[in-house]
């Protein structure tokens, strides 16, 4: 019971047993995984209509130079990030992760351009190592963590229908815009991402206003409720990373098939080439390529292949070629998914690997990703 | 003679032979099935040793052999569709039938007000 009372609890918490959610432990915070629906027709319910999403554990962090210049905060962060911050335009919104000196990652996270400032959203179970590694190394910035806003995701083809009961001008962004916005007077900032695949919003709201505006939403008959069950599932349909399974400090950016990440300005020959921590490594691997990468496997049979299973060239379980990172049943593909690394002999669509499950060895197929095909509104 | 184990498997005796499955309440914790892997017929099974597998979207989970025994038939109808397990896995999503090695060993198990006092 010890451990139940150590944890956390996001400003929906309360909204979330009303709804009559399984709670379980999550980066230590007490979270739905899902409610009466059930994961499968969450996740269903999702790529059909809309699913709103607590994610409040996230970690939203402003990170402002002291010359309040954004161009200063942008240069600052570009050192421990290797995609381009300075080229982000205001009001849009853009992927990337620190790296360690070894070139591995340390976080993923997503970064808005919001005019004198940066807004940073890091993953839960990084958000206080972020915070210090920022505040350690950004030392002409000020590095706040919002301790007061929920984050909750709206996903899924009808989330602009649905959102649009609360600002009618939210057709007018696209994929990676952000705005500020009052949703039923609260300021709320609203960005056109997140991580199921699917077009939809991640509104970041006050934490006073916070049950609210997840039940104005709710109110809508297209949208759910949807647990961190049908979340994982979704985001390894749309062949998106999770941090600490499919990267992490033993995984370069590169192996882990994120290259497109990297823009212009940061790589080879670009006006901020290198300057983040690894850049020898990472960059030394774009050009010469690294000796094994992140792809899709498509288990041929029923069995889920879970993450950790060892992957092997031959039935037999000889030669031992690398590991499930992440896997799951798909619910929209109607079969098992999965994502691993595999050597780059091996990484060709459509070549044959074999997992070991419970003694025996399931063929698995290297398949692109994403398994679905993504609904964003570009 | 309907027997309960406090892993959560039911089994219905009919002379030597048992029909084993798991309790509602174990398909309700588990959520819903994607998979269900079960014993070849002519397995040998021991008391509280693996004898088939159920996934859900979520995790992998065991269902254990309640009772020693040779397994004589297996549910195939689960197999092709696991969601059965959820919908009625105290009746059609039976898993498999049991030829029992001690017949009497079946006394040990409990009744169903003992497993309902179990599972609160």
């Amino acid at each position: 019971m010890d451990d139940q009372a150590a944890l956390r609890t996001t400003p929906l918490h309360a909204l979330h047993i009303s709804l009559g959610a399984k709670m379980v432990p999550f980066a230590g915070y007490d979270m739905p995984v899902q409610y009466p629906l059930g994961v499968m027709k969450e996740h269903l319910h999702t790529r059909a209509e809309a699913g709103l999403f607590d994610v409040s554990h996230m970690g939203q962090v402003i990170v402002k130079a002291k010359s309040g210049e954004y161009a200063d905060a942008a240069l600052a962060l570009e050192k421990l990030v290797p995609v381009d911050i300075l080229g982000l335009k205001e009001g849009r919104q853009r992927y990337g992760f620190f790296t360690d000196a070894n070139g591995g990652i340390l976080d993923d996270l997503m970064i808005t351009n919001r005019g004198d400032h940066l807004l940073v959203v890091v993953n839960a179970a990084c958000k206080d190592q972020d915070v210090a590694h920022m505040k350690a190394n950004l030392a002409d910035c000020d590095v706040t963590l919002l301790e007061d806003r929920a984050l909750i995701a709206l996903q899924g083809p009808r989330a602009q229908a649905v959102l649009a009961e609360l600002w009618a001008g939210v057709s007018g962004m696209k994929f990676m815009d952000v705005r500020e916005v009052p949703l039923h007077d609260v300021p709320c900032i609203i960005s056109r991402s997140g991580y199921s695949g699917e077009d939809g919003f991640e509104i970041s709201v006050p934490e006073a206003h916070a049950v609210e505006v997840a039940k104005a939403l709710l109110e809508h008959p297209d949208c759910e409720a949807i647990g961190l069950g049908a979340r994982d599932s979704l985001r390894l349909e749309a062949g998106l990373c999770l941090y600490g399974n499919d990267i992490d400090t033993t995984t370069s950016p590169i192996e882990a098939s994120l290259e497109w990440a990297l823009q212009k300005a940061r790589k080879a020959g670009g006006d901020r080439e290198g300057g983040f921590p690894g850049a020898e490594r990472i960059l030394g691997e774009l050009a010469n390529g690294t000796t094994r990468r992140r792809v899709g496997l498509k288990p041929e049979g029923k069995a889920p292949v879970r993450s950790h299973a060892k992957l092997y060239a031959d039935a037999e379980g000889k030669t031992e070629l690398g590991e499930v990172t992440s896997g799951t049943f798909g619910p929209s593909v109607e079969g098992p998914v999965a994502m691993g690394y595999l050597p780059v002999s091996h990484t060709d669509a459509g070549t044959q690997v074999y997992a070991e499950v419970r003694g025996k060895y399931l063929p698995m197929t290297v398949t692109a990703l994403p398994f679905i095909t993504p609904t964003y509104k570009r | 003679m309907l027997k309960f184990t406090a892993e959560h498997e039911w089994l219905k005796l009919e002379g030597d032979v048992a029909t084993v499955g798991i309790t509602q309440h174990a398909a309700d914790q588990l959520g819903d099935l994607v998979f269900v892997e079960l014993p070849e017929v002519g397995a040998e099974l021991t008391k509280d040793g693996n004898a088939a597998t159920v996934e859900s979207v979520k995790a992998a989970s065991d269902v254990y052999s309640p009772l020693d025994g040779e397994v004589t038939e297996v549910n195939q109808a689960i197999v092709d569709d696991p969601s059965l397990v959820n919908s009625d896995p105290q009746g059609a999503a039976w898993f498999f039938k049991l030829k029992l090695k001690n017949v009497s060993d079946v006394e040990g198990l409990m009744d169903e007000a003992a497993y309902k006092d179990l599972i609160g």
